[in-house]
């Protein structure tokens, strides 16, 4: 799918990505010549047809994690499906350089449901420990969150 | 005005550079794998995933490195055909092991991931879900081959599901279609099935290995096997009774 500026013609550069967390999907585009800015307004069955793909619109900010779309998409999947073996542990920041996790932010990990909380986990260290973030919080989960698109995790 | 393939711009989503990469992880997790043979039929009940399981323990208890990868996502049997306890799968960044099972067979399986006795069910809009169910099942079927760290293996078994959806799925995952070895009972329903089957597996270029004629005896009469061996000019690998022998499996894991 590509957009294309009638006027300048012109193709439009991706701008934009919100998942506003009812299903649908807003993306925006911009005219490089004239800055005309178009949304792509998504209904969640068109979302869905997408998320089913296993790609991202707008690019891939975090690399694909195993098994990604079923255990992000699976609704009946078992709580003990999966073990993360190589995943940070603990409050404390590890000798590995893995960041530590706050009280409020493991509490809001915990109500993750189990069956994709380790991918989610991972996503999180990662993102803290590119940064060089020693604690993930809440507001670094916040704002993990709008900069890789991870709305709903 | 310009049209879709007038734009040669750049563009950030890079979808088909996302799919591009998805094959490439599975092609590089695959490049360890000496075979990858689909089990099919075409014809439910006719015993794939029963022949699947033991073909792959005789294969082992030969010496060959073997997988099996259920591909019935929707009815998965693997497991407890290979005698396969439940643990937690363990992750890492690089991707998920799969379970050991009788003999020493590494195996996944959607069974394994599920709550115990729910089907498969997707999170998304209930109406029109047909529209991206499919999808989702492919989606599922190249993490299975591409996300499982199934290390050097001879011979990955893919059991496939009745119907062909799962093997054009597999044939466009994998870019290339994988050999097939086909499992028929010997009546002529069955043989009717398989042989549209088998003609799609020709048709879209998969290399046919041979036959297994299952549940041989007085129940199911007919000479499905051989019509089919005949039509294809394949041969047939093994007529297994009701219960075959250790001696059966190896002979068809020798032949195979």
């Amino acid at each position: 799918m590509k957009f294309l500026c009638v006027d300048c013609d012109k193709q439009m550069a991706f701008e934009e990505r919100q998942l506003p967390g009812d299903g649908t999907l807003a993306a925006t585009f911009k005219c490089p010549t004239c800055g005309r800015v178009v949304a792509m307004l998504t209904n969640p069955m068109e979302t869905q047809l997408v998320s089913s793909l296993g790609v991202e619109i707008g690019g891939r900010t975090v690399p694909a994690q195993p098994l990604e779309t079923v255990r992000k998409m699976v609704a009946t999947g078992r709580e003990d499906a999966f073990d993360e073996g190589s995943e940070p542990r603990g409050h404390a920041a590890g000798s590995n350089g893995a960041p530590a996790w706050s009280a409020d932010a493991q509490e809001r990990l915990a109500r993750v449901p189990n069956f994709v909380r380790g991918m989610v986990k991972r996503i999180y260290a990662d993102y803290a420990k590119e940064r060089g973030i020693a604690e993930i919080t809440p507001a670094v989960m916040d704002t993990a969150r709008a900069e890789l698109g991870l709305e709903g995790m | 005005m310009r049209t879709y393939h007038d734009l040669k711009d750049a563009d950030r989503s890079g979808l088909p550079q996302q799919i591009g990469a998805q094959r490439r992880r599975v092609a590089e997790r695959l490049a360890q794998v000496g075979r990858v043979i689909a089990v099919m039929s075409g014809k439910g009940g006719v015993g794939k995933s029963y022949v699947t399981a033991h073909l792959a323990r005789a294969l082992a208890r030969s010496g060959k490195a073997v997988g099996v990868l259920d591909a019935d996502l929707n009815g998965p049997t693997i497991p407890r055909l290979l005698e396969v306890p439940h643990a937690p799968r363990t992750t890492h960044a690089d991707g998920v092991e799969p379970a050991t099972g009788a003999d020493g067979v590494k195996c996944i399986s959607m069974a394994m991931l599920l709550e115990d006795g729910a089907p498969l069910a997707f999170r998304g809009p209930s109406a029109e879900s047909f529209v991206w169910r499919g999808a989702m099942e492919a989606s599922a079927l190249r993490e299975l081959l591409g996300d499982v760290t199934w290390g050097a293996l001879d011979t990955l078994l893919l059991d496939l599901p009745p119907g062909m959806q799962r093997y054009a799925e597999l044939c466009d995952i994998l870019g290339a279609p994988p050999a097939v070895l086909t499992v028929t009972i010997p009546t002529a329903e069955s043989g009717d099935a398989v042989r549209r089957a088998m003609r799609a597996a020709v048709e879209r270029g998969s290399k046919l290995l041979g036959i297994v004629e299952n549940m041989v005896g007085d129940e199911f009469p007919g000479s499905a096997g051989d019509d089919l061996a005949g039509e294809f000019g394949v041969p047939i690998l093994a007529r297994l009774p009701w219960r075959p022998t250790p001696d059966a499996w190896a002979g068809l894991a020798g032949r195979l």
